[in-house]
């Protein structure tokens, strides 16, 4: 299987929903002649030219609602955030429309868009460019929110959310965009919804997803040779729809549970799993459930300290030793 | 508190004497007698629909929340719908009624939904701020001042990217003109000339605010500012708005050309049945422009004198339209409310078409 960068697999789900589905439009600041704030849609003008791959001007609530309009009228968007941060300024759109228009005309109107682009801190672009809203998009129903942490399962999930009817957020990670990752050459789906179980162990479950993914797998390998410890890994890839099951049966097995997650502890997504899991394997609980989030305070710049600030594989160890104490 | 009307009051007054012409422009003079009486039809049963409305809110318990009505302005959501064709679409604020009835919509499941009731044409889900019917080009009903101007530019981008031609008229007050989505929506529909007819309408007042305390500068002017066309318009002559509207709507249909078009207007009513309105504009302003600019008396007054009403044709339609309003409130009354079960439905297309669904897991919490 060919080796590819995330940033490839996601152009490539691009491309061949592009190629399959005239309907199917890119828009963003920069995603057609520079290719790319992250080169993620380098090549695609070239290939499909300016009626499909659009650049915008800076205008998110504009371009972000106006690509909202187009979907209602059957239009395919996959709008481009430069980064995920800046959905605050197009709040409106994203949460008040895409996520109602639905709902409020009983039915009657389908929204099937799907916004990407990244969101992750870790690249010292301080508190404004670091902001992962996964938890804030998911609390409001009507919306999909996918967050994937390999070239594989980027891929195979952006071309689903392309072909879904309702509204997808998907959040990539900078940082992961040059990560290598074997993806097919021939066409698959990944389905929304679906977490996988990323490592098998016994011990303790790690319920997590985007990059915590990769520093999870680091630190079980560390707690497997070092302390003898064996960890199941359990990627959600997909916030919502939720695959709780995987999760409950993977609890099932360990009896105990870290969540690991890049994401302020507040009422995160790591809250809402903690409920669930207490609610639905209490019995099958040896502990308390632990949970391992970003340090809570506004994404701070320095970057040493940036790097203790989110998950790492460090602090897994550590949360994951106190989680089996 | 009394003020003497505004200085837009009067030029509101100026400008309705000349409006002589808009009959006689060809888009006009091309109505037949039905044509017609079917305008002067909706603008009735639009106001009728809208006391009744306002009847049932007031005794109460019967519809919730926000009742902002549209009487005052009627001529101005019949004169523009009158133009659609099929591939033209319009979407507006919360101030939707008239532009329901204006698109066709029927009645009952208009009422209906400000019982909340599941027969509502939104089922109940979206009130009077949110009526939506897609099969007639109507996309909504929006709660947001402004929110709505993104997307009506969106219907424009679809018209356009599906090489159709049609026009997607989006209305919005004077308020919204202030809000930023709008200025980037503005730039948009400029940049890539998609065939969008920016409508405000302007009733003089924001809430409690008037245009000269909310608005620095023409509203539809600020157009220039993007290269795109503009114009304005007096909203109490349908012959006029038609008129001027059938410019705009052509040259965005024709040479994808986009446009502000500002139609004064005025509202009779509070900003919602939640406002006292008596803090911000004098009964007498409110009473002159009912005694002059009614844009139900002024056409009734064109056509009567056109020889195409006459006293007998005007109490029949008033009398149909006060029955159809009392059909839609028994229709509404009868109807039943939606269940705890159908809160959750409509939320998802996959949740709703379970046979087809593709994607796992979970999409619902409690
Ligand atoms: C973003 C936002 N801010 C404030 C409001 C509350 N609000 C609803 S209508 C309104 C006035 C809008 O006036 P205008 O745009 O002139 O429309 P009109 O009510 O006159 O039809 C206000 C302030 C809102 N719904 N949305
Ligand atoms: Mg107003």
């Amino acid at each position: 299987m060919p080796l590819i960068t995330y940033r490839e697999a996601i152009r490539h789900a691009l491309a061949e929903e592009l190629q399959r589905d005239a309907n199917v439009v890119v828009l963003g600041e920069e995603v057609a002649q520079f290719n790319g704030a992250y080169k993620v849609t380098e090549g695609l003008l070239e290939k499909f030219g300016p009626k499909r791959i659009v650049d915008t001007p800076i205008s998110e609530a504009g371009f972000i609602g106006m690509g909202l309009g187009a979907s209602m009228l059957g239009i395919r968007p996959v709008m481009e955030l430069m980064f995920w941060s800046f959905y605050s300024v197009a709040f409106d759109q994203i949460l008040n429309n895409a996520a109602n228009v639905r709902y409020m005309s009983g039915g009657q109107i389908n929204c099937p868009i799907v916004i990407r682009g990244p969101a992750n801190g870790g690249t010292n672009v301080g508190a404004t460019h670091s902001h992962t809203p996964e938890n804030v998009l998911a609390n409001h129903p009507g919306v999909k929110v996918v967050v994937p942490a390999t070239p594989y399962d980027a891929k195979g999930l952006l071309k689903s959310a392309i072909r879904d009817n309702d509204p997808v957020f998907f959040l990539e990670n900078t940082i992961l965009y040059g990560d290598k990752g074997e993806v097919p050459e021939a066409e698959y789906l990944i389905p929304l919804g679906k977490a996988e179980v990323k490592r098998e162990g016994t011990d303790l479950t790690i319920v997590t997803y985007g990059r915590c993914v990769i520093h999870s797998l680091k630190a079980a390998e560390i707690l497997e040779k070092e302390h003898d410890v064996s960890v199941e890994i359990v990627d959600l890839r997909c916030i919502r729809p939720l695959d709780i099951d995987t999760v409950l049966a993977s609890v099932a097995k360990t009896n105990r549970v870290l969540i690991v997650e890049e994401q302020k502890p507040f009422a995160s997504v790591g809250s809402q799993l903690a409920y669930m899991i207490q609610r639905e394997a209490f019995d099958h609980l040896d502990a308390p459930i632990h949970r391992l989030a970003t340090v809570d305070a506004p994404a701070i710049y320095s970057p040493p300290v940036e790097t203790e600030q989110l998950p790492n594989p460090q602090r897994i160890i550590k949360a994951a030793i106190e989680a089996l104490a | 508190m009394s003020k003497k009307p505004s200085a837009t009051a009067e030029k509101k007054a100026d400008s309705t004497a000349k409006d002589a012409g808009h009959g006689r422009a060809p888009v006009n003079a091309s109505l037949s007698r039905e044509d017609k009486i079917e305008l002067y039809r909706k603008m009735v049963r639009i106001r009728r629909f809208e006391e009744r409305s306002l009847r049932a809110y007031q005794a109460g318990k019967k519809i919730g929340g926000f009742l902002h009505l549209y009487i005052g302005q009627e001529a101005v959501a019949v004169g523009c719908c009158s133009l659609m064709g099929k591939d033209d679409h319009v979407i507006t604020a919360y101030r939707d009624h008239g532009h329901a009835i204006a698109v066709g919509m029927d009645t009952k499941p208009l009422m209906a939904e400000l019982y909340g009731k599941a027969t509502g044409c939104s089922k109940g889900k979206g009130g009077s701020m949110h009526y939506f019917d897609p099969s007639r080009n109507y996309w909504g009903g929006h709660g947001i001042v402004g929110g709505q101007v993104p997307l009506g530019t969106g219907l424009a981008y679809a018209i356009k990217y599906k090489g159709l031609k049609g026009a997607a008229m989006t209305f919005m007050g004077d308020g919204a003109v202030n809000q930023g989505a709008v200025h980037e929506a503005y730039n948009l529909a400029a940049l890539w000339q998609l065939p969008v007819v920016f409508v405000i309408e302007n009733n003089g007042y924001s809430m409690g605010t008037s245009q000269e305390r909310s608005s620095a500068g023409d509203l539809a002017k600020r157009a220039e500012g993007y290269h795109m066309a503009w114009g304005q318009c007096d909203g109490h002559d349908v012959y006029e708005v038609r008129a001027t509207m059938d410019k705009f709507l052509r040259a965005a249909r024709e040479e994808s050309k986009p446009a502000v078009v500002e139609i004064r207007t005025y509202r009779y009513r509070g900003h919602s049945v939640a406002d006292p309105d008596n803090t911000y504009r004098t009964r007498a302003e409110i009473e002159e422009y009912r005694r002059t600019k009614d844009p139900i008396q002024v056409f009734q007054d064109k056509l009567t004198a056109e020889g195409v009403l006459d006293a007998a044709l005007i109490e029949k339609i008033d009398t149909e339209a006060r029955t159809e309003a009392d059909v839609s409130i028994d229709f509404s009354e009868a109807s039943p409310f939606p269940t705890v079960d159908d809160i959750q439905k409509d939320v998802y297309w996959e949740a709703d078409n379970p046979a087809e669904r593709k994607s796992q897991g979970r999409l619902f919490f409690d």
